[in-house]
């Protein structure tokens, strides 16, 4: 049926009355109430035309409070220096902000992009959508990436990317219509806030028809009362599962750009599509890219099952992994393993998965890592009795249990799906409440200064409510500072004056504001360097080198580590400028692998990428200038870091949990291991460690292990072309192509300047009298 | 009697297998690439390889994760 609201058609499904039934849950919504609330605040019509060459060519700026709507053109000038995707994002941000810009300005503009790759259907992950504001939790630039079907549909409607700038007075949805060519803000007081009740509503609500292919075309960005109510906010991206009948859910987890989405009153973001096929991304080369896709499905069916697993377990089998090399954090990442983990192994979930059919998150991807329980049973909160589809659990989700020492599969469900609902991002909100966890072990909380609650290790119960209460908005002293994460409690129980202030900064895994993801990193330089020396924070998407360093131990000097925090960083960035996700590079490898000179950048996959990008683009690139684009938007990134009043060595600190024992407990239960590094390392006499008290040992690593991150962090800026205050320099930018940003390069000569004035362009390293630097010059870069 | 794993000594235990091998080192990843004295031994192979005292074995885990 449909109905009129404000002189446009809206198609409504089901009985408006008595709602309609979804795979699990049956709604009572009335959307007659629902379409008659929509009011349309504002309205603009565009020229509907295809995607060319994978571009949609303009992208599109929102703002809520003057409610102006208007297309901007993408240049070449701008293809050529930012190429797409994230990069778009970072340009965008970098014209219409300021560098006092904050999470909730009214200017912090929220951006969600498309690269030139994401919707083609061919080849495998090709997907995603990036997303980038500035962060309440570290107040520069958050990207982030997820899959699901926002970003192919909002470029098949006819933008590469949309910015949102401003707040709306009341609570509002933003449709961006490839059917009719409108983009229009209107009210919205009664639709759901939480992520898995508003996007399956809102699925309904806005396919053309009450049919499963309808709904197909339409997608939602949405959040919900946790990020609210925190600094955690995720963005939720959905698809419509044909098969389950349900809306799914897939995450742009990091930064809080949630809580940004939140604070402009925006419920939603919807993106509805024309039917679309594999070629509605338009490549230059079609065949080429049949081609080189159907080698690389043909992999994922012959290889899969014996390497990662991954369409049938999904990244859960990391969870058995890192515990057996001792890398999954338990107990706040105090250690790396725990006798109970494998209550968490990834046969516990494959009985628990439904429907365990291979299960992308967009059209075409045969890797198929996405996963989902399908009828599960709320047990708590709100939604107690309803029978709900949780996505995952991803291992991160997994990870975040095991940081809590919680050992239940069911409860991580419940977590999983609570926080997706909320909004909330399981990484950062399990990560800081296994540091709340902590502290209440030491007594620097209690069951007084935690409203009642009794955070133990392990207590599944009361990190459940307090999850609640956070989400429901409670805004108690304690419940204040734990809604917005590790920085702000360790701030505030030292404004409290509640126990060690040193142990509190060790121990809370955060840097720059961000909570860690779920790796230990004590026994690996270069991965601290991978969580400290980065643009947004301790996230595993810039770089993974635990093995590559602490197993393999191929890259054991200071200029080995830099050279791999270089490379590293800039290839998994290349994913985000073109919407791909990264699983398909390398979590599996072509038979011959082994042979190459380097298979741990798996140059054939490389080879892929270079051939479909020109595919699709018409470019003619090779695998040097895939590196360089991703090097112009790092940098770029990380100069607006610097715009942005951080992005510097101080900046990159982290907590020393991440470097070493902090505890006694901790060094007792690797005390061999540490004994011996203290000896060969160090040059400790082994007699005189023997007889040293464990406090003491540990103050003498405490001291070793800091200075090697100093070095590694003076390493990695000189192979960056940084300065040793980790600024990009004038010169890097311009053998970037940047020379004629001049507002960027005098932005960045003032940042070196100001260092110097204040004596901050040094290198920090301790280094021995066989040990040098990187460069004897401080300003080695004047010379380029 | 000895062997290099990864740049590190390890004992040498005579006929032990490159799959025991790995199994004693707890490298469960999948995703190894294996060389002994620089020659790559393909994984269908592991169960039989075998190797003499003194060799130098790398045993690549390749990046995963995230």
């Amino acid at each position: 049926m449909s109905c009129d609201c404000n002189d446009k058609k809206v198609k409504l499904i089901g009985d408006n009355k008595t709602g309609f039934q979804t795979g699990n849950t049956e709604h009572t919504w009335d959307l007659q109430k629902l379409a008659d609330s929509h009011k349309v605040l504002a309205e603009y019509k565009y020229e509907l035309r295809p995607v060319h060459k994978g571009f949609a060519g303009r992208t599109l700026y929102i703002d809520l409070t003057s409610l102006q709507i208007k297309e901007i053109p993408v240049t070449e000038d701008m293809k050529k220096k930012f190429t797409g995707g994230r990069g778009f994002g970072l340009k965008m941000l970098w014209d219409t902000i300021k560098p006092e810009t904050r999470w909730d300005s009214p200017e912090n503009g929220l951006v969600l992009t498309a690269g030139p790759m994401a919707g083609s259907t061919q080849y495998p992950g090709f997907g995603k959508s990036l997303a980038l504001s500035v962060s309440p939790s570290t107040d520069i630039i958050c990207d982030s990436n997820a899959g699901g079907y926002f970003a192919p549909f909002m470029k098949f409607a006819g933008f590469d990317a949309v910015q949102i700038h401003g707040k709306a007075t009341e609570d509002v949805v933003v449709l961006i219509d490839g059917e009719d060519g409108a983009v229009r803000i209107e009210t919205a007081p009664f639709d759901e806030t939480n992520s898995h009740m508003v996007a399956e509503q809102l699925t309904h609500y806005y396919a053309m028809e009450d049919t499963d292919r309808a709904r197909q075309l339409v997608a939602v960005v949405a959040a919900g009362t946790g990020a609210e109510n925190s600094f955690w906010g995720c963005l939720n991206i959905s698809f419509y599962d044909i098969r389950r009948r349900v809306t799914r859910l897939k995450q742009h987890g990091r930064g809080g750009l949630g809580t940004v989405l939140r604070d402009k009153k925006i419920k939603a973001v919807v993106a509805r599509t024309k039917p679309f096929d594999a070629l509605t991304n338009n490549p230059v080369d079609p065949d080429k890219m049949a081609d080189v896709s159907t080698r690389y499905h043909q992999e994922i069916r012959d290889l899969d099952k014996d390497q990662c697993n991954m369409r049938t377990v999904g990244t859960g089998h990391l969870v058995e992994i890192m515990d057996a090399y001792d890398l999954l954090p338990t107990e706040n990442y105090r250690f790396g393993s725990h006798p109970k983990a494998f209550n968490l192994y990834s046969p516990h979930f494959y009985k628990l998965w439904t429907q365990v059919i291979p299960d992308g998150c967009w059209v075409g991807c045969t890797m198929a890592c996405a996963k989902a329980v399908d009828g599960y049973t709320v047990m708590t909160g709100p939604y107690k009795g309803q029978k709900v589809t949780v996505d995952g659990p991803e291992y991160e989700t997994l990870g975040c249990a095991a940081n809590m020492s919680i050992w239940d599969p069911l409860w991580v469900l419940e977590f999983n799906f609570y926080c997706d609902t909320y909004g909330l991002d399981t990484i950062s909100a399990g990560t800081a409440m296994a540091f709340y966890m902590e502290m209440y072990e030491y007594g620097i909380l209690n069951k007084e200064r935690c409203d009642g609650l009794e955070l133990c290790f392990g207590n599944a119960d009361a990190m459940m409510e307090l999850l609640h209460k956070i989400a429901a908005g409670d805004k108690s002293e304690f419940m204040t500072a734990a809604s917005r994460g590790a920085r702000r409690m360790k701030d505030w129980l030292k404004t409290k004056n509640w126990g060690d202030a040193q142990l509190i900064e060790d121990t809370g895994m955060e840097s720059k504001g961000l909570e860690y993801s779920e790796y230990v990193t004590k026994e690996s330089l270069a991965m601290q360097g991978g969580y400290g020396l980065t643009l947004k924070g301790p996230q595993h998407d810039e770089a993974w080198l635990i093995f590559m360093d602490m197993v393999n131990n191929q890259i054991p000097t200071f200029a080995d580590k830099a050279e791999a925090l270089h490379y590293f960083p800039m290839w998994r960035t290349w994913f985000g400028l073109n919407g791909l996700c990264k699983l398909p590079w390398n979590d599996v490898e072509p038979t011959d692998n082994a042979q190459t000179d380097e298979p741990a950048k798996v140059p054939k996959h490389v080879q892929n990428y270079v051939d479909l990008q020109n595919a699709i683009t018409g470019w003619n690139v090779d695998k040097e200038e895939l590196i360089l684009q991703s090097e112009r938007c790092y940098n770029w990134q990380r100069a607006m870091a610097a715009w942005l009043g951080r992005g510097r060595r101080k900046d990159d600190w982290i907590p020393y949990r991440s470097m070493g024992p902090v505890t006694v407990l901790e060094y007792v239960s690797h005390q061999e291991r540490y004994d011996k590094e203290l000896v060969e390392k160090l040059g400790l006499d082994a007699k005189k460690v023997e007889c040293m008290k464990v406090e003491d040992k540990i103050k003498v690593m405490y001291d070793y292990r800091q200075s090697q991150y100093q070095k590694l962090a003076d390493a990695v800026y000189y192979r960056r072309g940084w300065t040793p205050n980790g600024v990009p320099t004038p010169q890097k930018m311009k053998s970037l192509g940047f020379g004629d940003e001049t507002k960027m390069l005098a932005m960045l000569q003032q940042k070196i300047d100001e260092d110097d004035a204040a004596g901050l362009n040094v290198w920090v390293g301790e280094y021995a009298d066989d040990e040098q630097p990187p460069s004897t010059d401080l300003k080695y870069w004047e010379k380029w | 009697m000895s062997i290099i794993v990864n740049t590190r000594e390890m004992e040498y235990i005579p006929e032990e297998t490159m799959t025991q091998l790995l199994k004693r080192m707890k490298y469960m990843f999948p995703l190894v690439v294996v060389k002994i004295d620089g020659v790559v031994i393909p994984r269908v192979e592991f169960p039989e390889t075998t190797f003499p005292d003194g060799v130098n074995i790398e045993i690549i885990h390749l990046i995963s994760g995230g």
